[in-house]
């Protein structure tokens, strides 16, 4: 299996989950984990998600996201998984 | 599982504290385009990098987007020049022409910089040599993107003083020949002891003669992870500073790693060598100098420098080592002036000079680099900085180099600005007193006792 990493960064307000969630069904993105907490009024959330079907499109995906977080005013990245378990994992 | 923590630290480090692959470098041997005609060998050389390197800049530019890492540069490094060329090329002005092939073709696949209009003369020099070395001025002056890069000594060899007398003369007409950019061209020239041939970073990457026909050498980056990681270390002894090091270096290279690795993948060329230095850049946050004020320094420059530098060093590699499977080039901390905040203040308040730098060269990779000085300095005083510098390599059975610009028309007091990645520089003091006599002897300073090691 072939994993992303989703993180959302910004102000909290109503619907950040339901929108970025929205967009991955549209996109047949299957989600496998949400952790997510607010600080200070400050919503974090990360994803972990199955992207064993979108390799080819995976680029786009990343605009796409990126592009919704505009719109919602959150800051939105999505990597590959394996940046952060190269980095954290022997 | 991943954790929400681990996934922030490494964002934060990529966001915040700049880190980025600096370079992925693709080396391409062009032994197999020698021809004895100059024309045929301008087109397989221009065919050759085109085809080769095709994909290069748009690969480099999907892992970025799929992983969300910055990769800063994307280059080419090729066979030295003079080995290519050597059998077309009758005169420097033919060497000239390949320059511009060279330039043309990173311009054609859109990269940066194009490192190896090289000659490697450590022992002696062939006519074909000569011939380039004595192009480099009219080259680096008519090209924009292609670099170069002489060795003159190796701990096996020795210093060819003949080459170091030559490159005293070439570094000064290099300057004059770029003279209405503040003598830029200096800044695309290398001269070097015990050249490495897998060295990723430019201008002094070539592709080595004991490479394949093609691979894929990364080079990574960092000092601002460090230094924020140090932070946190603030006032504990060394044991703890070592530890923080090395484990963020570890940190660092698996980044590289990753990057080189998928580079590879993708491209169909084998994997070659993570180059491990701290490079630094002029961007505040992203500095070497930093780093060593943090340890303890009040400025870089301070007693105590050649110290914390060589810790520094060594606790990189060794963290380093670890998180990838090869390991090469340079791989140390880089101690450009003008690409790093830290040392240009330094200098500005008096605390960092010439022969400060120099000492620090004895402890981490590379050497005098991107050092200012004025124009009006003498051909055969360049010349001795460089034997100094071919000494403390050779000795020391390590790469050294110098980067040096004498630039024409401005003198102590005043700042040159060569722009981007290259930042800007005072212009630093240089002895006055002449070496003319010594450099001028003619002939080589023969290997150090202890290369023979057979």
């Amino acid at each position: 299996m072939s994993k992303a990493i989703i993180t959302v960064v910004g102000k909290d307000t109503v619907g950040i989950i339901a929108r970025v969630c929205t967009y991955l069904a549209d996109n047949q993105i299957n989600i496998l984990d949400i952790s997510q907490t607010i600080v200070q009024g400050y919503f974090n959330m990360m994803m972990i998600v199955d992207i064993t079907g979108a390799q080819e499109r995976f680029g786009d995906l990343v605009e796409g996201i990126e592009k919704l977080g505009g719109e919602i005013g959150v800051r939105i990245k999505c990597q590959k998984e394996e940046i952060f378990t190269s980095m954290h994992r022997i | 599982m991943l954790n929400m923590f681990e996934v922030i630290e490494t964002n934060n480090m990529i966001e915040q504290e700049k880190l980025d692959v600096r370079t992925i470098t693709l080396g391409i041997s062009l032994l197999d385009c020698c021809d004895s005609d100059l024309d045929a060998v301008n087109e397989k050389i221009y065919k050759r990098i085109t085809t080769v390197a095709r994909d290069l800049v748009s690969t480099g530019a999907a892992i970025e987007r799929e992983f969300g890492i910055p990769i800063v540069n994307k280059r080419i490094s090729v066979t030295p020049i003079a080995l290519v060329g050597g059998a077309a090329c009758k005169t420097p002005e033919d060497f000239v022409t390949i320059a511009k092939t060279l330039d043309r073709a990173a311009k054609e696949v859109g990269v940066n910089f194009i490192g190896g209009y090289s000659a490697l003369v450590c022992k002696g020099m062939t006519k074909a040599e000569e011939n380039l070395i004595r192009s480099i001025p009219q080259a680096l002056a008519c090209t924009e993107r292609v670099c170069s890069s002489v060795n003159v000594g190796s701990t096996k060899t020795g210093i060819n003083m003949d080459a170091v007398n030559l490159m005293g003369t070439i570094v000064k007409e290099t300057a004059e020949a770029t003279k209405e950019v503040d003598s830029l061209g200096c800044a695309k020239l290398v001269v070097f002891c015990n050249a490495p041939d897998d060295n990723p970073f430019m201008a002094g990457a070539f592709h080595g003669v004991t490479e394949a026909d093609a691979v894929i050498n990364v080079g990574v980056s960092g000092p601002g992870v460090v230094k924020v990681a140090l932070e946190k270390a603030r006032g504990q002894n060394f044991e703890v500073l070592c530890e923080t090091i090395k484990k963020t270096a570890f940190k660092i290279t698996r980044v590289g790693q990753l990057v080189a690795q998928e580079a590879s993948k993708r491209l169909g060329v084998p994997f070659g060598i993570i180059d491990l230095s701290l490079a630094p850049t002029p961007a505040v946050g992203d500095s070497v100098a930093e780093i060593l004020e943090e340890i303890g320094l009040e400025r870089v420059g301070a007693p105590g420098t050649t110290a914390a530098l060589a810790m520094l060093n060594d606790q990189v590699k060794k963290g380093g080592v670890m998180a990838s499977s090869y390991v090469g080039g340079l791989s140390g901390a880089f101690i450009p002036v003008s690409e790093d905040q830290g040392m240009i203040d330094a200098v500005t308040l008096g605390a960092l000079t010439i022969e400060k730098l120099e000492a620090m060269t004895c402890v981490c990779s590379v050497g005098l680099d991107m050092i200012a000085i004025p124009g009006d300095t003498a051909a055969t005083t360049i010349a001795g900085i460089i034997a100094d510098e071919a000494a403390i390599g050779m000795v020391n059975q390590k790469t050294t180099a110098v980067r040096i610009i004498p630039v024409i028309g401005k003198g102590v007091g005043d700042t040159v600005e060569f722009g981007g990645l290259l930042g800007y520089a005072p212009v630093m003091p240089v002895n006055p007193y002449s070496c003319e006599k010594f450099v001028t002897r003619g002939g080589r300073i023969p290997a150090p006792i202890h290369s023979f090691k057979n």
